[in-house]
């Protein structure tokens, strides 16, 4: 328990660093790209809890995002916009307007509940086929979002939304978020469904109800989802379902496996990572737009840098930068061992005498 | 009569094109249980290889089979690149590097060609029509049906009459077995991977025949149709993915005559719900492979 006190201090103070620089610096930009990244933080934590957990690779979170986002759109465009934004809305739901704050709580129910339903006969399976599946079920959310043109406009772009998320909603939002992934992951469910991660025969030997297990994460992850995507909707205020597909799917992939699914520390360490790397990236790609070096605009370039980390970091490293440890347990050890070094009176060189390995840092 | 000539024509066509993509992709699952997200950047190779050659004046069955070579080339590249340094790491690893290296593909034509359409040569025997028992079919449909005929075949006998093919087939029930009584392992890879290829390639000659020009993400469309019909059809059957491959067809042409047209634009959804069903039916697909062998 002090351990995981000391992650959420740890990676909570992380998130608070790039809350405070943003606002000490007071740059627009910097102040869109910190509220991205608490966003993408509370979409990468909720995938962590999923495949983190169950070891199960999902690629439909972010339809899920879309459901969320979709949801509380419907929910909060002003009425007198409604009529230009969603012509052909039903007139049921016309007269609604609530405040956001609430619009993002019910897109993030809406979406654990379409996961709850879709989802609970799919968590039979195993390996590749639930890979497929989870694909499968992304690109129908995707063909619904596109084509359901009473609600989400079709695959025009919905506007209209209120600008509600700030830097510090968003901010809050992803602390929650770091302690609910956390608590998951050290609940009676989370530990079961590790078991079943690592021995899926054992696990089931000792009564895991896999399925149940699987399904419990997968419906917290599109809560998350759900949740993250609303909160986008209301500070993008303004997009189509093209945003919710398999650009975005890489991008937050990457964030998680470049960090390290396995642990929480990994999805947040993997978010800041490719946050900073990705805006570096497309500002460089700018800069050659802008320098016009070449004759045609360059496109994608951002995108290949990625796939060649990711690949490299599951050859070199395959469990991430962080692949089992928390962050916290890895600070107490380095706390413990200078205790044990400053009771001995030895001098720093000497060999330490717990049994601690030599580089705790890199050891996870 | 005229009616059912057309369904047929219509599932036939589709069912061949279909059969082969999923053809494609299970033969290196079937070895390695390895899902290649980066299979339909093959066919986006291989169009892209049409395009790039197109302005040399050869022949187009020339030109052709350069672009088949490149998606051969390509997909053992593939292997070399992306799946050879974490073979022997989780499943959900190589899941990760396949999408991955797919994403760079595509962005690497986004980049070094464009994101426009760009037009492919097409000779014009593609664009004609004949009539068949007074129903008035493309050529293409009937150029499809036969390709997929004269592969299947070529396949089955590869893979029934040839040492590689029964070394194949050995490798996919019990790898281990295999290498241990002195199959090769990475030829067989190899043979795999360029078999997939070859396949890829000339359906991708097909699949762009019918709109005569390449993106960078035609590929996504051909991949999940392999996918579907591999689902369907059981992961590690090669005759159950053909068979799934024509089950789709079957499936799609039918709900493109039934259903309505304002249903019509949620037919993916609609396919891939009943995907979903079957799956619950039968988790391991139509069709249940060989005994199941370790991954290396």
């Amino acid at each position: 328990m002090k351990h995981h006190l000391l992650t959420i201090a740890v990676l909570g103070g992380l998130i608070a660093l790039a809350v405070g620089a943003s606002e000490a610096f007071g740059i627009r930009l910097y102040d869109r790209i910190a509220t991205h990244l608490c966003i993408s933080l509370v979409l990468v934590l909720g995938l962590q809890v999923f495949m983190g957990n169950s070891g199960i690779l999902s690629f439909a979170h972010i339809g899920f995002m879309g459901v969320g986002a979709y949801t509380s759109a419907v929910l909060t465009i002003p009425v007198q916009m409604k009529g230009m934004a969603l012509p052909d809305l039903y007139p049921v739901m016309q007269g609604i307007e609530l405040s956001p704050y609430l619009a993002v709580a019910a897109g993030g129910l809406a979406a654990a509940l379409v996961a709850a339903v879709v989802s609970f006969p799919l968590m039979r399976l195993s390996d590749a086929a639930a890979v497929i599946t989870s694909f499968a079920l992304l690109v129908v959310l995707y063909t619904i979002m596109t084509h359901w043109s009473e609600v989400t406009n079709g695959p025009r772009t919905l506007f209209g939304l209120p600008k509600a998320t700030d830097l510090w909603t968003a901010a809050v939002v992803a602390l929650l978020a770091l302690g609910a992934a956390l608590a998951f992951k050290e609940s009676r469910t989370g530990r079961l469904l590790r078991a079943s991660r690592d021995d899926e025969h054992a696990a089931a030997a000792i009564g895991a109800n896999i399925p149940l297990l699987r399904w419990r994460a997968f419906v917290v992850a599109a809560l998350f989802a759900g949740i993250g995507g609303a909160l986008w909707g209301h500070f993008i205020t303004s997009f189509s379902p093209k945003a919710f597909y398999l650009k975005e799917t890489f991008l937050i992939l990457s964030m998680l496996v470049i960090g390290g699914p396995a642990t929480v520390t990994g999805a947040v360490i993997g978010t800041f990572v490719v946050t900073v790397a990705y805006e570096s990236l497309r500002a460089l790609e700018g800069l050659i737009n802008e320098a016009k070096l070449i004759d045609q605009p360059v496109i994608g370039l951002t995108e290949i840098v990625l796939a060649m980390a990711m690949i490299g970091v599951l050859v070199l490293r395959p469990g991430g930068l962080f692949a089992t440890r928390e962050i916290g347990v890895l600070v107490a050890r380095q706390m413990a061992r200078w205790e044990t070094r400053s009771w001995t009176g030895k001098p720093p060189t000497a060999p330490s005498t717990t049994p601690t390995p030599k580089n705790p840092k890199t050891s996870g | 009569m005229t009616f059912a000539i057309q369904f047929l024509i219509d599932v036939l066509s589709l069912g061949g094109a279909y059969a082969l993509m999923a053809l494609g992709l299970v033969v290196v699952f079937g070895i390695l249980r390895l899902v290649n997200f980066a299979y339909g950047e093959l066919i986006m190779v291989a169009g892209y290889t049409m395009f790039l050659v197109s302005g040399s004046g050869l022949p187009w069955l020339v030109m052709a089979a350069v672009a088949v070579v490149m998606a051969i080339l390509a997909s053992i590249a593939t292997d070399y690149v992306a799946f050879r340094p974490v073979r022997a790491k989780s499943v959900t690893a190589v899941l990760i590097t396949s999408f991955a290296f797919s994403t760079l593909l595509q962005n690497a034509a986004l980049l070094f060609i464009s994101p426009r359409p760009r037009t492919v040569p097409l000779p014009d025997m593609f664009s004609q029509v004949v009539v068949i028992g007074g129903v008035i079919t493309p050529m293409r449909n009937l150029i499809t049906i036969a390709a997929a005929v004269i592969l299947l075949g070529l396949f089955a006998l590869l893979m029934r009459r040839t040492v590689l093919g029964i070394a194949m087939r050995a490798a996919a029930t019990n790898f281990t077995m295999a290498r241990m009584l002195g199959v090769p392992s990475n030829v067989i890879i190899s043979a795999a991977f360029a078999i997939s290829g070859l396949l890829a390639g000339v359906v991708g000659l097909l699949w762009i025949g019918r709109i005569g020009t390449v993106v960078p993400g035609i590929g996504l469309g051909p991949l999940l149709i392999a996918f579907i019909a591999t689902v369907i059809g059981g992961m590690r059957s090669l005759s159950g993915a053909v068979i799934g491959g024509f089950l789709l067809a079957f499936i799609d042409t039918s709900l493109n005559y039934t259903l309505p047209q304002d249903l019509l634009k949620f037919r993916d959804a609609f396919t891939f719900s009943l995907v979903i069903l079957i799956l619950l039916w039968r988790p391991e697909g139509l069709i249940k492979g060989p005994a199941t062998g370790q991954r290396t």
